[in-house]
């Protein structure tokens, strides 16, 4: 059995790597809410996110610039995206809706093989220096960034959806479309704002992780589909079941991987899903099905 | 269509693919015309599900990697005879597409996508890791060649019509299926469910058989693919794979099976042809770029041709001739 120490180690781990989840999930959750589609490529958000951060970071710009520009322009591409192969087909069926979302996964990753090649960039930790203690166990510098970083990343998410305009028409949007337009809310750009803010969450998502993984441009399919896993664990319309779902996801995997032969880890996602999709559908966290409301 | 075009379909079809060996008779297209066959038996279990049930699946890709798996092990291991290894391999798969179906089939639209794709994946990672049985990463070889008596099917040509012929009986079934009372009930289905039950249509029961139906399709596939090449392992078995699948119902048509073949052959062909031109265009290119037409070809078709490139050829060519 894992020893006391051990167990804090590996929920440590799991926690960091549930964040990234969980930021991915978000990204899910926001399309998902304000349109009813299921972007398939969420994932590749996060892996433009981390290519554009190691090619920004050798030119010898700060930091937070690089990050900046690097969310910036994943935000330009998810925006684009949407304008180019969603909104010409907004009338489509879900299954038609479905399959131009894979197609879009598939472009990404292939014009990221293009661009940066199969072999994996290097990302150097924010900043350098040997693993902290914590409580009885260590976590890497980097680890400690993406606690923070997911941690401010959900304050700032929470206070645009709670206390902007735009984040209140963004929301009024998920609760009910119909009565939005019927108030002057123009669902269509909508659509756009969601995007580019899925596609902002998952490129942070895929920068803070990048230094403790290396950046290659197949990263984005199983991240993208562990963060799937994480939103049907919340429900697909909760943020905040879905950050609870990512987060367990993590620990699971994580105690997976520490007590498990390693391998198993990989397939544990996706048996939850299963497992989730056959006997709560509705999500781990609520009661019944309910309308898609409260993002 | 009516019966008599779809005979007349199934003639042409049967004697366009006894013509191509005459003109074609390098290996190499030869085995192309063995792939795009073996594709459109996939393809046209999808076209069943997803274009007359409404169903999506992302996973068919496991389907064929069973059907490959289990006639490989049964002959290498067990030493069975290939036919009788092949039919067993067909029956367990749709065995298990029946038990995973029934649960995962109430679900609908995005949440059965997921599922399926969870499912392959799961199928997936079981070929790579049982490795004592699948032989993992490095695959399983040594499949025997099917033979009828004395005559062994071991040249891509023999193999060629092999494979058409296991095309064309595929169809004819699939062609009496839909023209039958379980085709209008499936449309219906995919129409609207609730009318559909409304009248009377068990529609969970429908949609599980044709599911099935599907499954034992890309199994049969499978094991062609397994016996052709004597050799399998996963890579051929991946998500990547249940998206071509997918993308080769989707380019033919998921209006009628017709479609499927069509669609296995164009998705076939202009990835052969991305992979011959890509590094001829871009010096540093791989043949992991074609992935990038694949895309690119699914989302121009789902916006402009949703109903597909063979219903929406036949609609151009039929305004050409009002116009023309």
């Amino acid at each position: 059995m894992v020893a006391p120490d051990q167990l804090l180690q590996l929920v440590l781990v799991g926690i960091t790597q549930g964040s990234i989840y969980a930021l991915i999930a978000l990204g899910f959750v926001t399309i998902y809410n304000v349109t009813g589609i299921i972007n398939f490529a969420q994932g590749e958000f996060a892996m433009l996110g981390a290519m554009f951060m190691a090619s920004l970071a050798p030119l010898g710009l700060p930091v937070p610039a690089a990050f900046a520009l690097a969310v910036g322009a994943v935000m330009v591409v998810g925006g684009g995206v949407e304008r180019l192969a969603i909104h010409p087909a907004r009338r489509a069926s879900i299954v038609t809706l479905i399959i131009i979302t894979i197609g879009i996964d598939i472009v990404l990753r292939g014009l990221a093989l293009l661009t940066w090649g199969t072999d994996p960039l290097p990302l150097a930790p924010f900043t350098p220096g040997p693993p902290v203690s914590l409580a009885g166990a260590v976590i890497t510098r980097q680890g400690l960034w993406i606690l923070g970083t997911t941690a401010v990343t959900l304050a700032v998410l929470y206070a645009f959806f709670e206390y902007t305009y735009l984040g209140k028409i963004l929301r009024a949007c998920a609760i009910n479309r119909l009565a939005a337009r019927l108030t002057g809310i123009a669902p269509e750009r909508m659509s756009l704002l969601a995007f580019a803010l899925a596609a902002a969450l998952g490129a942070v998502g895929g920068i803070v992780i990048a230094p403790l993984t290396l950046v290659s441009y197949d990263m984005g399919l199983y991240l993208g589909l562990k963060g799937f896993v994480a939103a049907v664990m919340g429900g697909l319309v909760s943020a905040p079941g879905a950050v609870a779902g990512a987060l367990l996801l993590g620990v699971l995997e994580s105690l997976a991987a520490g007590t498990l032969r390693a391998a198993y880890k990989e397939a544990l996602a996706f048996l939850v899903l299963f497992l989730i999709l056959l006997v709560r559908p509705q999500g781990l966290f609520t009661r019944a099905i309910g309308s898609r409301a409260g993002l | 269509m009516s019966r008599r075009t779809d005979l007349l379909g199934l003639g042409s079809l049967a004697l366009g693919v006894g013509l191509v060996p005459l003109v074609f008779t390098s290996q190499y297209h030869l085995s192309v015309g063995v792939f795009i066959a073996i594709h459109a038996i996939v393809t046209i279990g999808l076209c069943l599900l997803m274009g007359y049930a409404g169903q999506i699946s992302l996973g068919h890709a496991a389907f064929y990697g069973l059907g490959a798996y289990l006639t490989g092990l049964l002959t290498t291991r067990l030493g069975l005879n290939p036919w009788a290894a092949m039919g067993t391999g067909i029956v367990l798969t749709g065995a298990l597409a029946y038990a995973v179906g029934r649960p995962i089939l109430r679900l609908r639209g995005h949440y059965l996508a997921m599922v399926t794709l969870a499912f392959g994946i799961i199928v997936y990672l079981a070929f790579v890791e049982f490795t004592d049985l699948t032989g993992g990463p490095s695959g399983l070889s040594g499949i025997p060649r099917l033979r009828l008596g004395g005559f062994v099917f071991d040249s891509d040509r023999k193999f060629f019509y092999l494979a058409w012929a296991f095309v064309i009986g595929v169809l004819l079934v699939s062609l009496n299926v839909v023209n039958s009372r379980v085709g209008r009930a499936l449309r219906s289905i995919h129409g609207s469910e609730i009318a559909a039950e409304t009248l009377g249509v068990d529609s969970a029961d429908y949609k599980l058989k044709v599911f099935t139906m599907s499954a034992m399709y890309a199994a049969l596939a499978g094991s062609l693919y397994a016996h052709y090449l004597s050799f399998v392992s996963p890579p051929t078995f991946g998500f990547i794979a249940s998206v071509e699948f997918v993308v080769m119902a989707a380019v033919g048509g998921l209006a009628s099976v017709w479609g499927a073949p069509f669609g296995a052959a164009a998705v076939t062909l202009l990835s052969e042809g991305v992979r011959d031109l890509m590094p001829r265009l871009l010096t540093y290119a791989s043949g992991e770029h074609e992935v990038i037409a694949y895309g690119l070809l699914l989302i121009l078709i789902m916006v402009f041709v949703p109903e597909g490139l063979t219903v929406g050829g036949l609609r151009a060519l039929r305004r050409l001739a009002r116009t023309g």
